[in-house]
């Protein structure tokens, strides 16, 4: 039973590794059924991804969120999960190409990865834990989403502006797609942003008893809150849209994987792996 | 049976010589039975559009037909044949068929990927089935390029970018605004350009069309014509920040709109994105108002590169597109071959089924004292035989389908048997075969 999710792991990154061939072959030869089929792709993996998560859950018998490779899973689920929903709204063969490689590559990061489980420390276990957790890398999914349409709005006004137009510019959504689900991104993850800080915050007071450490991790997260809350203000309230928007979003974006990865592996303190697991 | 292609366009004469010989639209029923009624032709169509003058016929022997066809086009038009010698291009078989797959995908017209040379082909097509020249074949091979042109319009990108200037100011429009619904126009000026252009932005059904022109009832007349509204030429510094898309094309010497006068406008706008086209030479609006950040100025050299991109787009589309003719066309000479076998088979089983039962009745009337088993016997006897005779050379037709001593084959079958020639030959009954 312990081989299954490592099993549907594997499967679920076969799946993303097909649907980004398809996907990307469909931007270069233009052929419709490609992008469909890897629609499909990607649906199915989200599926056998889900059984993943599930029987990871249940053979170690805590959210499966306590080493590097649990957690890419995880987030890879969130990205795909996100991207699946706004593929219903704009199904864009464009967006699935840049998504479903990074759905792949953060899975194959992932697998990189020990696959050991770490025993979550017990004075940490509530269920604030999953809650938190999964609204912060919900917010973080939605954001990859924002900085991926923010790279092709600068890629696409970089075409517009100097009217030297590369191929890819018969392929790239219009700047206004591109800005509304900037847009959308923003309203979508700046609650799931700021309940996943909160979530976090009641969590540690319940296990630790005080609601703030400024360990790295906290620091960061609120950093980027704050470029993010600035983002959506400039956008409602002065008209921050298009080009500013869209070098926000991928500023805002550097700063999550920061907060994501590079503090978990630069810096220590409490929300590294270690500290999770009281060794 | 052969596919013969005569004709000739744009590339290959001048409007001088193809205006001698262009079929009036209506009036193409006389033409097409005159074309039909010559001996060595069987099915014809004809192709007539401002670019070109195609006949496509079938006939048992490729040369005499085209011979015939280049005949006739001199004949029913009274110009000599010398004249349109130079000029005439003839296909058959294979490249016929390719011809008329590349004419209806649009790889022959003189932009690639207009639109309109297909609707001309199915136009064509419906007068000549109307007329009762159309046979099989080429009801086929006509349905069979309608299709193909479908196929390279859907995979190819050969129709979809914009390779005039209306029609690429519309193309970027989309780019920056994706629809256009909700968007509102601004016209400074109100000749013949700034017309067409504007016409091409308002059947994207744009929601508002407003004019300016130093000449207010100049102005006002355009905008009638786009169910807009007219404003006097000193008020587009104030009204500017209301318009998504500006068309510029007065004769004015010295900018319209300043960097200034643009950066208030997109600030009024919160940031909004703005589209200048500048079609006027010299230009109307300041270069410098590209630079302004979520505004985009193109001038008439920038749409040209647009064209230019679009083209080579298209270019790569029309290598694609030739893969997808080539597919179609196997296909197409594989049912060709096919119809050729099936009554041909047919007709040679008759043949033999009617030998054998004439016999059979001639000897069974002899031999009348035979029981209906004896009868039956010599009945199945026959057919036995008739059918092992006939295994091998069958097994042979089929098998050498594909090839090209197929149609030897077939063709010396016919003649060893006395064999009728398919249906659709029965046209004239022309049973006379060189």
């Amino acid at each position: 039973m312990s081989i299954m999710p490592i099993l549907l792991f594997k499967t679920t990154l076969l799946f993303y590794l097909v649907a980004t061939l398809a996907y990307l072959a469909g931007i270069i030869t233009r052929r419709p059924g490609a992008a469909t089929a890897g629609r499909w792709l990607m649906r199915g993996g989200f599926v056998v991804h889900c059984a993943t998560l599930a029987t990871r859950y249940l053979v170690i018998g805590q959210t499966p969120v306590t080493n590097l490779h649990e957690s890419l899973s995880f987030f890879a689920w969130c990205v795909v999960g996100i991207f699946l929903l706004f593929d219903l709204r704009y199904p864009l063969s464009v967006l699935g190409a840049f998504l479903s490689p990074l759905a792949l590559l953060l899975m194959l990061i992932g697998s990189a990865a020990p696959m050991e489980p770490q025993q979550l420390n017990p004075i940490l276990d509530s269920w604030w834990f999953p809650v938190h957790v999964t609204l912060a890398f919900l917010g973080n999914a939605v954001f990859a989403v924002a900085f991926i349409a923010g790279v092709m709005y600068l890629l696409q006004e970089r075409m517009l502006k100097s009217k030297k137009f590369s191929g890819l510019f018969f392929r790239l959504p219009s700047l206004d797609t591109l800005d509304s689900i900037n847009y959308r991104c923003l309203t979508l993850g700046f609650p799931l942003m700021t309940m996943g800080i909160v979530s976090g915050a009641v969590w540690a007071n319940s296990a630790l008893g005080s609601y703030w450490r400024w360990d790295p991790k906290e620091t960061w997260a609120l950093i980027t809150w704050f470029l993010y809350a600035a983002l959506l203000h400039g956008r409602l309230a002065i008209g921050w849209r298009g080009r500013k928007a869209a070098l926000l979003a991928i500023i805002g974006f550097l700063c999550l994987l920061f907060t994501f990865i590079g503090v978990n592996l630069l810096l220590s303190g409490f929300h590294s792996y270690e500290a999770f697991t009281g060794r | 049976m052969n596919i013969i292609a005569v004709g000739l366009n744009h590339k290959s004469a001048p409007v001088e010589i193809r205006e001698q010989v262009a079929f009036v639209p209506g009036a193409l029923a006389g033409p097409l039975e005159q074309l039909t009624l010559l001996p060595d032709v069987l099915e014809g169509m004809i192709l007539s559009t401002c670019n070109r003058v195609e006949l496509y016929a079938t006939g048992h022997d490729a040369a005499a037909a085209i011979i015939r066809v280049k005949a006739f086009i001199a004949d029913f038009h009274r110009v000599p044949a010398a004249t349109l010698a130079p000029h005439l291009y003839e296909y058959h078989g294979e490249a016929a068929i390719r011809h008329l797959f590349r004419v209806a995908a649009s790889l022959d017209s003189m932009v690639i990927g207009e639109p309109q040379i297909l609707g001309q082909l199915k136009d064509a097509y419906a007068c000549a089935q109307d007329c009762g020249s159309t046979g099989i074949i080429l009801t086929r091979l006509l349905h069979r390029a309608f299709s193909v042109a479908k196929r390279v319009r859907t995979e190819t990108d050969i129709a979809s970018q914009a390779v005039s200037i209306s029609y690429s100011a519309v193309e970027l429009a989309r780019k920056i605004f994706g629809s256009l619904l909700d968007r509102s126009v601004l016209i400074i000026g109100a000749g013949e350009m700034c017309e067409l252009a504007a016409r091409h932005l308002v059947n994207q059904k744009v929601a508002s069309v407003t004019v300016a022109n130093r000449t207010f009832e100049r102005a006002r007349q355009l905008a009638d014509q786009f169910r807009g509204h007219a404003i006097p030429f000193g008020d587009i510094p104030e009204q500017l920040h209301q318009a998504d898309i500006v068309l510029a094309s007065t004769g004015a010497c010295e900018h319209l709109l300043t960097r200034a006068t643009v950066e208030q406008a997109i600030r009024r706008r919160k940031n909004r994105p703005m589209f200048f086209i500048d079609i006027a030479v010299p230009r109307n609006i300041d270069p410098a108002v590209n630079d302004i950040d979520n505004v985009y100025l193109y001038d008439i050299d920038d749409l040209q590169s647009v064209i230019t991109a679009n083209l080579k787009e298209r270019r790569k589309a029309a290598e694609k597109a030739e893969g997808i003719i080539d597919q179609e066309i196997g296909r197409f000479q594989n049912w060709l071959a096919g119809l050729e076998i099936a009554p041909t088979i047919a007709a040679l089983r008759n043949r033999l089924e009617d030998i054998r039962l004439g016999e059979l009745d001639k000897t069974l009337a002899q031999l009348k004292h035979l029981g209906p088993k004896e009868r039956a016997a010599i009945d199945s006897l026959t057919s036995a035989i008739v059918k092992k005779v006939l295994h091998q050379p069958i097994t042979v037709l089929k098998k050498s389908q594909t090839d090209i001593a197929g149609e030897q084959y077939l063709e010396t079958v016919r003649r060893l048997f006395d064999l009728e020639p398919p249906p659709e030959g029965e046209k004239h009954g022309n049973k006379e075969m060189t």
